[in-house]
């Protein structure tokens, strides 16, 4: 038709002021053109970037757009293939053989099984805040600390290896350290973890990665696994917990309705979900060429799927910008779609439920210590988007 | 009035838990492997709403839902 498409540059780096839960304007601008715009990756290779809701849930339940490592086609040199384990980066039959093992250790029955433990893990961090507060960060007293040790009890992290664990997760995952910094970093976890393996290898413990163990799945392989799990495990998590109590503070009537009702709880955790979207962005690589909204995607061509605008999607949910947490969130893409959907979102759901739950029934007064426009806000860079830190008070009990 | 039964493909799934967390009247996991177990492959109508919205939101398009007239020769 001869209709021209709309091109985005670069990858916006910056939100509006003002505006910390929005996706970037020029995403949002880039939406109202259409669902699928040129885009041209940092390296300078051509590339499509899809910020529409249907066209990203098509393509990730496309098998012909891959998830290899190998064939992301963004910078000018040839990338490695993912390290033995890392499964998200991986495609069937490949892909499969890692996450088969591991899928009937996240079932809804079984994460439910957790709610007692998580809400004594959560009933703790609670009450430590409380010792020490007001005010608090509720980050590092909140956030940081319930899906760490959530996750390290799930794969069988020691206890006394948890924090200097999860300051390596950190670096690596905050977005604003230095090559040297996150290698480091990287590199610590990896010896790490490949003792951890074989410590559960020599006396298996009543976890997952010494169930694993019990497979055909070499060390290597395992300490990927690990990796994955544990990153995956806790930065999301944490993220969602300390943004959507940012968020839940800037909207005292969706705060209150969710304190008022129990009940609310649930949908409150798929709004949140949908309306953060915390994993921001994925990318796939088409295997031959395919027709998407109207556009030719050449084989060996990377697309970048914007999960925060899919789930803004005016066409898909109505004012997609209003965070209102008695609606239908469901269908929201906050944990992906196709093959790779979120091993971990049971876990997740869990989690949130008690926590925020917990929270918000624990703390009737709690509010932000600073002003709103003073809470640090990690960089667009970053994997996973989140407040560094949230300073908290509230007024103290008097019984 | 429609019948309608699920057909589920456990080589498909990926142990997501959707239709479980969604449909749990209608779906299970097998507790070893986390691969869905169809309950009931003719859902009743009450539960037939949240039958469908299982099969929408599978992420592997492990489910499906086949709905037909039952009384009539629409075919």
């Amino acid at each position: 038709m001869g209709e021209s498409v709309h091109t985005v540059t670069t990858m916006p780096t910056a939100r509006r002021p003002g505006c910390p839960f929005d996706p970037p304007a020029e995403l949002l601008d880039a939406r109202r053109h259409g669902p699928i715009s040129r885009y041209t990756h940092p390296g300078g290779k051509p590339g499509w970037l899809i910020t529409g809701y249907d066209l990203v849930r098509s393509i990730l339940a496309d098998p012909r757009f891959s998830s290899r490592k190998e064939l992301m086609n963004v910078v000018d040199f040839e990338l490695p293939p993912a390290p033995p384990g890392e499964f998200l980066l991986m495609d069937d039959p490949q892909h499969r053989r890692y996450r088969k093992p591991l899928m009937g250790r996240f079932t809804v029955r079984r994460m439910r099984l957790l709610t007692e433990r998580i809400e004594q893990i959560t009933a703790d961090c609670l009450d430590a805040m409380a010792e020490t507060g007001p005010p608090a960060d509720l980050v590092t007293a909140f956030a940081k600390p319930i899906p760490t040790i959530v996750i390290c009890e799930i794969l069988g992290v020691p206890y006394e290896d948890r924090g200097s664990f999860q300051e390596q997760i950190d670096t690596f995952m905050g977005g604003e350290t230095s090559d040297e910094e996150l290698i480091a970093a990287y590199t610590a976890t990896q010896e790490y973890l490949a003792e951890l393996v074989a410590a559960k290898r020599a006396k298996p413990t009543d976890d997952v990665l010494s169930e694993l163990t019990d497979t055909d799945l070499t060390d290597e392989e395992l300490k990927g696994i690990s990796l994955i799990l544990l990153a995956a495990g806790f930065d999301t998590t944490a993220n969602m917990l300390s943004l959507g109590t940012f968020a839940l503070l800037r909207h005292p009537e969706q705060l209150a309705a969710l304190r008022a009702d129990p009940a609310l709880t649930d949908g409150a955790v798929e709004e949140l979900l949908r309306y953060l979207s915390v994993a921001k962005t994925f990318m796939r690589t088409a295997l031959e060429d395919v027709e998407v909204g109207g556009q030719t995607i050449e084989a060996g061509t990377t697309v970048v799927l914007s999960y925060n605008t899919a789930n803004r999607d005016p066409e898909r949910f109505s004012d997609p910008h209003v965070l209102d947490l008695r609606r239908q969130s469901d269908g929201h893409l906050a944990f992906s779609h196709g093959i790779h959907q979120c091993l971990g979102q049971q876990l997740a759901r869990v989690e949130m439920r008690v926590a925020f739950r917990a929270l918000v029934d624990r703390f009737p007064t709690l509010r932000l210590a600073v002003p709103a426009e003073e809470v640090g806000l990690r960089p667009e860079t970053a994997d996973i988007y989140g407040v560094k830190s949230l300073p908290v008070t509230w007024d103290e009990e008097r019984s | 009035m429609t019948t309608a039964f699920l057909r589920v493909d456990r080589e498909l799934c990926i142990g997501a838990g959707m239709c479980a967390l969604t449909a749990p009247e209608v779906f299970d996991q097998d507790p070893e492997d986390g691969r869905v177990l169809l309950l009931h492959a003719e859902p009743p109508t009450a539960r037939r709403t949240a039958a469908r919205m299982a099969a929408g939101a599978c992420p592997s398009g492990a489910i499906t839902l086949h709905e037909t007239e039952s009384d009539s020769s629409s075919s």
